[in-house]
């Protein structure tokens, strides 16, 4: 992995993933090793996403690394007009390692085609976010103790959700078995089954979460936007079947976990918080392991 | 098969160069622009809305004097998928082959995401070939596909 950049989720192979999963294990026990001393790590956002840009920043700090860059465009050269390539250039010249978030899709291809040291994606518009991927698939394996054979279940907008895609892409290593509930209108889109068809795995389609909640290993909510409906009053009709409450949690598996890449809005009910097979929050917090882990492994230390 | 009178050419033999047969007829002019036949000093012959007896209607291009690659001429296997290339030298067909779609297709069609990043800088876009009988690219860049109906050539 040294040296590599790490743009969409099919750049690294399942053998590669593990090992980055399992140096995350190392960093949850201990999670600050200032391995990455003299080291500095160019986070550019030129979009906002807080959550993210403090997950990488922390996990550089906790590592002993220093941080540049800038948290949105408008404090970027880019509102002057300069082309991604030029600034990724730049950047190279002072950066070990470069961490890019970018609205534009493939942006990030482009830039770890143009930058001399590393590229990481931490998100290029609705294609690919690959180290919530990660987090995503550590979360799995810490909760199930395991990420082969297990009955997952997506709900929600499984449509547009970039994270879906690459967590259905990433578990057709690990012989999933998949569950996807959505509207008719936010169906799983095709070019994200022939994930599962080539591996010739099991999965079965739903517009009624409870059919599928049963069967859950994992049950990965996402939220349903508005403005993803052609039809207002198709989104009126069906926005409240997609909420998940404490109730519905009934009978389901002892070992369930739900899942959410966060934030959410009102797609997980507040009283499924305390349950114990809530894990969302214990998720989120992976995020900066898995990053240590990724990062350490990319800079060859 | 009876031995039918050699029909006259209708448009002229060449002594040397290139003849792409089968080509759509709606889709002649872009062939040319592909294959840079709009700039080129040779002579060029054409024809459009000429009888085929296998396409019912078909546009031929000759040219005098050029000789084409098969990265060159594949190309055109996205506007003249049934398109036929014949060599001829003294007059003589030396060689006959057909057109084949590419694995790749480099700086030729547009992504149809409007939100790619090709279509934002200046970038040669990339695509591989996921199906070549339905013809379905898919970008290096954004990893959308660009399917038949919607390719736009550069
Ligand atoms: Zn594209």
């Amino acid at each position: 992995m040294k040296n590599r950049s790490l743009v969409s989720i099919t750049d690294f192979s399942r053998e590669e993933y593990l090992q980055i999963l399992d140096r995350a294990v190392e960093f949850e026990k201990n999670p600050n090793q200032r391995i990455l001393q003299g080291k500095v790590v160019a986070t550019l956002f030129f979009e906002p996403s807080t959550r993210t840009r403090l997950s990488f920043e922390s996990a550089v700090n906790r590592l002993g690394g220093r941080v540049i860059g800038f948290s949105d465009a408008s404090s970027s050269s880019t509102s002057k007009g300069e082309s991604l390539k030029d600034t990724i250039l730049t950047v190279s010249n002072y950066s070990d390692l470069i961490v890019m978030r970018h609205p534009i899709e493939g942006s990030a291809r482009w830039a770890s085609e143009v930058a001399s040291v590393p590229v990481i994606n931490a998100g290029d518009g609705a294609n690919q976010h690959p180290t919530q991927c990660l987090l995503d698939l550590y979360t799995i394996r810490q909760t199930q103790g395991t990420l082969e054979n297990l009955n997952i279940v997506f709900v929600g907008d499984l449509k547009y959700g970039r994270t879906v895609h690459s967590l259905v892409q990433a578990l057709t290593n690990f012989n999933a078995t998949f569950h996807f509930v959505s509207p008719t209108e936010l169906k799983l889109p095709s070019s994200v089954k022939i994930y599962i068809k080539e591996k010739k795995l099991e999965y079965y389609q739903y517009t009624d979460i409870n059919e599928a909640i049963q069967k859950a290993d994992i049950l990965y909510m996402t939220r349903i936007q508005r403005e993803r409906f052609s039809d207002v009053m198709e989104y009126e009709r069906v926005k409240n079947s997609y909420i998940l409450n404490a109730d519905m949690l009934n009978g389901t598996k002892n070992n369930l976990r739900i899942l959410h890449p966060l934030p959410r809005v009102n797609e997980i009910s507040t009283d499924v918080d305390s349950s114990p097979k809530a894990y969302y929050f214990q998720q989120a917090l992976n995020g900066v392991f898995v990053r240590q882990a990724l990062m350490a492994s990319i800079l060859g230390l | 098969m009876t031995d039918q009178p050699r029909k006259e050419l209708v448009v002229s033999a060449i002594e040397n160069g290139t003849v792409i047969d089968h080509i759509p007829s709606a889709n002649v002019f872009q062939v040319m622009k592909i294959l840079g036949l709009d700039k080129t000093e040779n002579q060029v012959l054409f024809g459009t809305n000429l009888i085929s007896r296998k396409y019912g209607s078909k546009g031929i291009i000759k040219v005098r004097n050029q000789f084409f690659e098969d990265r060159e001429i594949n190309k055109i296997s996205l506007v003249a998928p049934n398109a036929t290339l014949i060599v001829i030298k003294d007059f003589n067909i030396v060689e006959k082959r057909q057109v084949q779609v590419p694995d790749k297709i480099e700086s030729m069609v547009k992504c149809f995401n409007p939100k790619c990043i090709t279509n934002h800088e200046a970038i040669p876009t990339r695509f591989k070939v996921v199906d070549k009988e339905d013809l379905r690219l898919l970008c290096h860049y954004c990893e959308k596909i660009t399917k038949k109906e919607n390719v736009q050539f550069i």
